[in-house]
């Protein structure tokens, strides 16, 4: 399992009211999962946990075998940033750097990444450019553009080119599509899908979409597993 | 490292902003550094307005009195010094060479000083430079005047030109020594000391317009002739002040000892070097102003970059939150703010120097030629590095509030976007 959550209970503040409550969820290596429910029913929440942002208020939420509340802040910022890839709803590059430097990030941040993206093309510029083709985005004029100049669907495939970089083991997305259209939608994930199928990595995808749920192998719905409207814990 | 580069390419984006930030900064270190180079320098030179002199000679009296009126050409001495204790203050073994001064005449508000040629030989100012004459020659028949440059220059006065003596300070028709002109011989180069502002006549010049006065007024019925004054004796009874040069240093206090404990009339001898320096002490406090007014300067540019950064973080929220998704930790973020203040300080610190060197560069002969000082381009002071160094440090501090924030933001935002 890459992802085990058990008994997870989640609050903002020590004193406010809990906004997740799972009993469990498993995801295995592998795995492309779809995570939907209603707007603010915890999704990005659940995100922040599993990218180790935030911990857990009980329960444990484990990554990689890796119980990550037993982390410190410290460890877990180096553990995202070895691990994992994270792809925001919208606005995801760094205006001030290039399409490739924006792609190279991670590398900056994570010696594992840095050797993992190395150790599939001679240096990092070249495994950059290769992702970005494979993300239908090849055009070498296009890497030199600012990239405030790009579309937001061209924008979204650079930021999973840089969320794939030096092959995290388990890929984030919070909603990368919802500003996108459905053509594009459908044609995204679909890269996305092949880029992880080709090097094993997990994909946890968020969206209240429904229409997307079809394209994966599994679907949560947090409004189901989430029991703090109930208050009841399931099991 | 990786986040500095960032900072670098954070920077390169909004490099106008940047700019005005650095250009801010480098104009107060200009200045703060500047105004401490021209204080110094300024202090070094009025220390230097007589150098050279081991003793002033006068009257009894304090020194800052005698300083002012045998140097400054300001007030006037109690007493004179008889010819014959000139003498013998000449005569002393420890004494190389006197130069007598002789007060109390003007000219269209300037005053006249009686010398010898000694004076020329003698007189040294900033840093042991010599007076040069840079029109005509030094007096040589009894009626030759040489003048200071800004005497010549405010009164357009050439070589030959005749000049009338008024006696007393105040330049009035009943009190001028019209019967005995001068003629102009030489001008001096402009040295940025009273001796601009002084016309130097022979001693017995001096002597020769008073030869048929008596306290203060003509002799009523007594005239004598331009001509006839150069037959009689023109040796005069009394002098002002007379600057003294020894043998040796070490001989100061000795001489200054003799001097004071001088037995047949009331003598001061002073260190020029000392009363010069008591003196600013008194018209020093302007600098300090000047100081104080550059370190204000430095603070709201400095408060400059402050705002330039605090408002420039709501707009990076995003980019931080982007940063902590690829694995940032808070404290880069920290870093990324800091790296860019601390950057822009330095930068501004740098440009801020240069800047002074090539305004001193370009300024030294204008400085040197209008006000006699002269500033050395030499290397920063231990003191203006501490200077330097308090802005840097400043500049670090005050970078601590923006990245402080930032640090504090992005621990609260995680990967949330919040604009
Ligand atoms: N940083 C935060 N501090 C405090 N409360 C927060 C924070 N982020 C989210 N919340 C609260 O947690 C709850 C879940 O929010 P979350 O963003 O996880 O919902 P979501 O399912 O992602 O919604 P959406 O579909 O609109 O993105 C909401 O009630 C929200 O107000
Ligand atoms: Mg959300």
């Amino acid at each position: 399992m890459i992802i085990d959550i058990r008994q997870l209970e989640f609050r903002w503040q020590a004193d406010s009211t809990t906004v997740l409550s799972i009993a469990s969820l498993e995801v295995a290596k592998g795995e492309c999962l779809f995570v939907k429910g209603p707007s603010g029913s915890g999704k990005s929440t659940l995100l922040s946990l599993l990218a180790g942002v935030t911990t857990a208020s009980a329960g444990t939420v484990r990554v990689m075998d890796q119980p990550l509340e037993r982390l410190g802040s410290v460890q877990r910022d180096h553990f995202r940033a070895d691990h994992i890839g994270y792809i925001f709803q919208m606005f995801n590059l760094i205006p001030y750097l290039s399409v490739i430097d924006n792609v190279l990030l991670p590398c900056r941040f994570s010696a594992r990444r840095r050797g993992q993206a190395l150790a599939r093309a001679k240096d990092l510029e070249t495994e950059a450019r290769r992702l970005l083709g494979h993300l239908d985005l090849d055009h070498p004029e296009l890497h030199r553009r600012a990239v405030t100049t790009l579309s937001v669907g061209q924008q979204q495939r650079v930021a999973a080119a840089r969320a794939l970089m030096g092959t995290p083991e388990l890929l984030i997305a919070d909603e990368p599509t919802s500003s996108l259209d459905t053509d594009r939608r459908e044609s995204f994930i679909r890269l996305l899908f092949d880029e992880c199928r080709e090097v094993g990595t997990t994909l946890i995808f968020v969206s209240h979409d429904a229409s997307l749920e079809k394209l994966f192998d599994r679907t949560v719905d947090l409004a189901e597993i989430n029991c703090h409207a109930t208050g009841t814990v399931g099991a | 490292m990786a986040i500095f580069a960032l900072a670098w390419q954070s920077l390169l984006n909004r490099r106008f902003t940047a700019m005005l930030t650095v250009v801010s900064i480098a104009l107060s270190v200009t200045l703060l550094v500047g105004v401490e180079r021209l204080r110094t320098e300024a202090r070094l030179s009025f220390a230097n307005t007589l150098s050279g002199t081991d003793l002033i000679v006068g009257a009894r009296s304090g020194p800052v009195q005698l300083l002012l009126y045998s140097v400054f050409r300001i007030g006037d001495a109690t007493n004179n010094i008889s010819w014959k204790s000139y003498q013998d203050i000449a005569a002393h073994p420890l004494v190389k060479w006197t130069v007598p001064v002789s007060l109390g005449d003007s000219h269209r508000g300037f005053r006249v000083l009686g010398t010898t040629s000694a004076y020329f030989d003698h007189y040294r100012y900033a840093r042991d430079r010599a007076l040069v004459i840079t029109d005509g020659r030094r007096f040589a028949d009894l009626y030759d005047a040489v003048l200071g440059a800004e005497v010549a220059e405010r009164l357009g006065y050439r070589v030959n030109d005749p000049i009338v003596v008024a006696h007393g300070a105040s330049d009035v028709r009943f009190a001028r020594h019209d019967d005995k002109p001068f003629r102009v011989v030489g001008i001096l180069a402009r040295t940025g000391t009273p001796v601009d502002r002084t016309v130097h006549v022979g001693l017995e010049a001096i002597e020769a317009i008073h030869i048929d006065w008596q306290s203060g007024a003509p002799i009523p019925g007594v005239s004598v002739s331009a001509e006839q004054a150069r037959k009689l004796d023109l040796t005069p009874n009394a002098i002002t002040a007379a600057l003294v040069g020894l043998k040796s240093k070490v001989a100061t206090f000795r001489v200054q000892r003799f001097v004071n404990d001088y037995p047949e009339e009331p003598l001061s001898a002073i260190l020029p070097g000392a009363a010069l320096s008591q003196l600013w002490e008194l018209i020093g406090i302007a600098e300090n102003a000047l100081l104080i007014v550059s370190v204000f300067v430095v603070v709201v540019g400095l408060f400059g970059m402050l705002t330039a950064l605090l408002t420039s973080l709501n707009e990076r929220r995003r980019e931080m939150a982007i940063l902590r998704s690829v694995g940032a930790r808070p404290g880069h973020v920290f870093a990324l703010i800091m790296g860019e203040a601390g950057f822009l300080t330095l930068l501004g610190s740098v440009v801020g120097l240069a800047l002074l060197y090539l305004l001193l560069l370009a300024g030294q002969p204008v400085i040197e030629s209008r006000f006699g000082i002269f500033i050395g381009i030499s290397a920063l002071s231990s003191h203006e590095w501490t200077l330097l160094s308090a802005v840097v440090t400043a500049g670090f501090v005050v970078g601590g509030i923006p990245s402080y924030r930032a640090y504090r933001l992005s621990l609260a935002d995680g990967l949330s976007v919040r604009v």
